[in-house]
């Protein structure tokens, strides 16, 4: 009989600067599947005026040697500049932005705007029946709100997927 | 001065710009303009195989025997796709290819327009880099950027999908060079602490090895000059992957043979008992390191590599060096000066104990030739040529690793990455090209030579004097082998039924055949195979249930090696089956 062995795993955030040409999301998020390496998330969009240069935002976890292995394969790849693992550098901030539909009438939907406020989700659609919370923050804080919803009316989440940046004056 | 150029004129002016001298390629209707600016050209060679595998296998044995970039030409679809497995071939192996595919038009692309794949998808995890050329204006700089991508850092094939309107599309073309991106710019030497480092503790080791791969072979021939003078610096046995044989003379005292899983005794040995291992080019393949919880425990090590993902990918290293071994190795013996580095003398004592056991031994047999002696017989009697030897994949292929020898660089071609059958005719091909002069010899296996035989047609329509040596044992030998070793011996689908007639084979195309069958003929038929002028098919019949001896089993420590003569047991359990 044989099983098959799981290993302790991290969780990592890599910032990848690559040049924005055609099939680059593909390369790596083909690279990810066809090594066996895990995305939690990814988020891109091109940061330069000319729209030459696009700035990924991977969350990934696994075990230390693969997310080492995960960099350097990352590296290899000729269109990719820069790749940071920011929790190797860090301390750096994480943003993600959610939109929530509740719906809910009376006791319910009070409940929801209040815990809306205590969280600084804004409404930003309004039925009488139902409301689009916008919410920006770490991921811990969004899965919370998105916990506390589900009893109080929660019909669809959206989520972005983190971008994130290293704290301090330099950059990355 | 500027001129309009049709895209397909311009890649062929930049082909030959790049000093391309031979194109390996197949025709189709995606490539016609490209055909067509190709016609009359005397520039290049274009050699036209029988299959577009062919043409990648051709492509890599002209590489690998020349240090030059092999160029492919294939069409759509069918071309392509029956390209890949010598692209992957390549990417495994490190070889620098430039592979050119035509296109659909650029309007039908994503229409499934007929003979239309998604070659820049489907090849993406098997190529360096690839692209799609949207505009002539950019094919100037992106074969230049291919070039320089697929030749330097670690070498490896480079796509270039171009769709047929590109291809009969005009843009402004001149002869001054292109401009080149700078976005390509591997790390090629280490830093001063590193190598400071590394001599330090190379003075320090009492037990060393130097454990080299195709990474030295790769770098150029003056890595392996450098390599020999390490060696001799340092008085360090060395050993070799599949892919780094002729780096290290053969004949030299310190050369432990190959190691890994059909590597020698002293080599395994070595390495399990070295305290430092200088791991040059080589990358602790699976086949190399056996079970990893048990390779080489005691031993410190550096890894010299141009890849930074080589590097702790399954082994540990206390030192990298990311750089070219030309480069490090220069770096090292530079710094290293008239140093001396341990006395070796209780060392090397024991690594003779281990060659004591002389691995590589096998019984004769008065009923049919050994395969092992087949080899040594072409080896001994071809030897003062130089050959240049390429393999299929199976025992032949690791008979010829460990009975065959060499000397230099760039004289053995085989596929170990990915093991391909059916690479052997088509780089024996693509090396003869290379190297009209020599003697070259592709060592097969019966079931392997069949996966690319139809590339018989193109040496004899080249007039290349390709040799084939067939070792003919009637069976998947190596799949034999395993499913004797670990599953009871139940044959499941490995043999070789309604093998042709190889001799008349060769005839029909136009080639010698000469077929040996007993050991009285062997010297014979293998000299007059040398002395054909003209390509041959040898059919050399073998004892047909051979083992392939040393090996360490899958899942097993180097020091629990099988050798000759040693009862196995017929059965694995099911952690070791698992492993590859
Ligand atoms: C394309 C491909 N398919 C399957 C295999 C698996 N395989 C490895 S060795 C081998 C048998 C090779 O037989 P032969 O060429 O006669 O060589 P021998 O082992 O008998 O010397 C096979 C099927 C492979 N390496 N490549
Ligand atoms: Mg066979």
């Amino acid at each position: 009989m044989m099983h098959i062995k799981q290993e302790a795993e991290e969780r990592h955030v890599l910032t990848i600067t690559v040049d924005n040409e055609a099939g680059i999301l593909a390369k790596i998020a083909g690279l990810f599947t066809a090594r066996g390496y895990n995305i939690d998330s990814l988020t891109v969009a091109d940061i330069t005026e000319n729209h030459a240069v696009s700035r990924i935002t991977i969350v990934t976890h696994g075990p230390p040697s693969q997310i080492d292995q995960i960099h350097a394969q990352l590296e290899r790849l000729v269109p990719v500049h820069k790749v940071v693992d920011l929790t190797e550098v860090g301390p750096y901030v994480q943003r993600e932005l959610a939109l929530i539909k509740v719906t809910g009438v009376g006791e319910k939907r009070v409940e929801a705007l209040r815990i809306a406020g205590v969280f600084r989700a804004r409404p930003v659609d309004t039925t009488t029946g139902s409301f689009i919370f916008e919410l920006t923050g770490a991921p811990d804080k969004i899965d919370s709100f998105v916990a506390l919803m589900r009893d109080l009316g929660l019909v669809e989440v959206g989520r972005t997927g983190i971008v994130a940046m290293i704290r301090g004056q330099h950059e990355a | 001065m500027t001129e309009e150029r049709s895209g397909a004129n311009i890649l062929v002016e930049s082909l030959v710009k790049q000093g391309v001298e031979v194109v390996f390629g197949y025709p189709g209707g995606a490539v016609l303009p490209i055909y067509d600016a190709l016609f009359g050209d005397e520039r290049l060679r274009h050699i036209l195989v029988r299959h577009e595998a062919g043409a990648a296998h051709a492509a890599e044995g002209y590489a690998r025997s020349t240090g030059k970039p092999g160029v492919v030409l294939v069409t759509s679809g069918p071309g392509a796709t029956n390209a890949i497995t010598g692209i992957a071939d390549a990417f495994m192996d490190s070889i620098p290819l430039v592979i050119i595919t035509g296109q659909v038009p650029t309007g039908l692309i994503g229409s499934d327009a007929f003979q239309e794949a998604d070659t820049v998808g489907i090849s993406r995890h098997c190529t360096k880099h690839n692209y799609l050329v949207k505009d002539p204006s950019e094919l100037a700089a992106i074969i230049d950027e291919a070039f320089q991508i697929a030749t330097s850092g670690r070498p490896g094939p480079v796509l270039i999908d171009i769709p047929k309107d590109v291809q009969i599309a005009s843009a402004p073309w001149n002869d001054a060079p292109a401009q080149r991106r700078q976005r390509y710019a591997p790390r090629t030497e280490g830093s001063a602490e590193e190598i400071a480092q590394a001599v330090e503790m190379i003075a320090q080791a009492k037990a060393p090895v130097l454990y080299t791969g195709g990474g030295v072979i790769n770098s150029g021939p003056r890595a392996t000059a450098l390599l020999r003078e390490l060696q001799e610096k340092t008085g360090a046995p060395v050993t070799s992957t599949l892919m780094g044989l002729g780096a290290f003379p053969a004949d030299h005292p310190d050369w432990l043979g190959m190691l890994g899983m059909h590597g020698t005794y002293e080599a395994n040995l070595a390495m399990n008992q070295a305290d430092l291992i200088v791991c040059i080019g080589a990358r602790f393949d699976d086949r190399v390191t056996g079970r990893l919880d048990a390779f080489a425990p005691n031993s410190e090590k550096i890894h010299i590599d141009i890849d930074r993902a080589s590097i702790n990918k399954t082994v540990p290293v206390d030192l990298p060096i990311i750089g070219d071994c030309a480069k490090v190795l220069d770096q090292i013996l530079t710094l290293w000066g008239d140093r001396k580095g341990q006395d070796l003398t209780a060392w090397k004592a024991r690594v003779q104990e281990w060659r004591g056991k002389d691995s590589l031994y096998f019984p004769l047999s008065d009923k049919a030739i050994m395969p092992q002696l087949a080899v040594q017989r072409l080896f001994e009697l071809t030897k003062d040529k130089n050959p240049v030897i390429s393999t299929e994949v199976g025992q032949h292929q690791m008979w010829a690793a460990q009975y065959f020898h060499f000397f230099g660089p760039n004289k053995w071609l085989t596929s170990g990455g990915l093991g391909t059958m059916g690479y052997g005719l088509p780089a024996a091909i693509g090396a003869q090209l290379g190297n009209p002069d020599s003697l070259v010899i592709d060592i097969a296996g019966d079931a392997s030579i069949q996966m690319n035989i139809q590339e018989l047609g193109t040496a004899t329509q080249y007039r290349l004097p390709v040799k084939v040596f067939i070792l003919n044992n009637e069976w998947m030998g190596m799949v034999r082998q395993w499913q004797e070793l670990t599953y009871e011996s139940r044959y499941s689908q490995s043999y070789s039924d309604s093998l042709p007639d190889f001799v008349k084979l060769a005839e029909a195309y136009g080639w010698k055949g000469i077929r040996i069958e007993n050991e009285s003929q062997l010297d014979a038929g293998i000299q007059e195979m040398i002395d054909y002028d003209g390509p041959v098919i040898v059919d050399c019949l073998v004892a047909k249930e051979s083992n392939c001896f040393p090996m360490i089993p899958s899942g097993a420590a180097h020091t629990e090696m099988i050798l000759y003569g040693d009862t196995v047991a017929g059965t694995m359990d099911d952690e070791a089956k698992a492993l590859v």
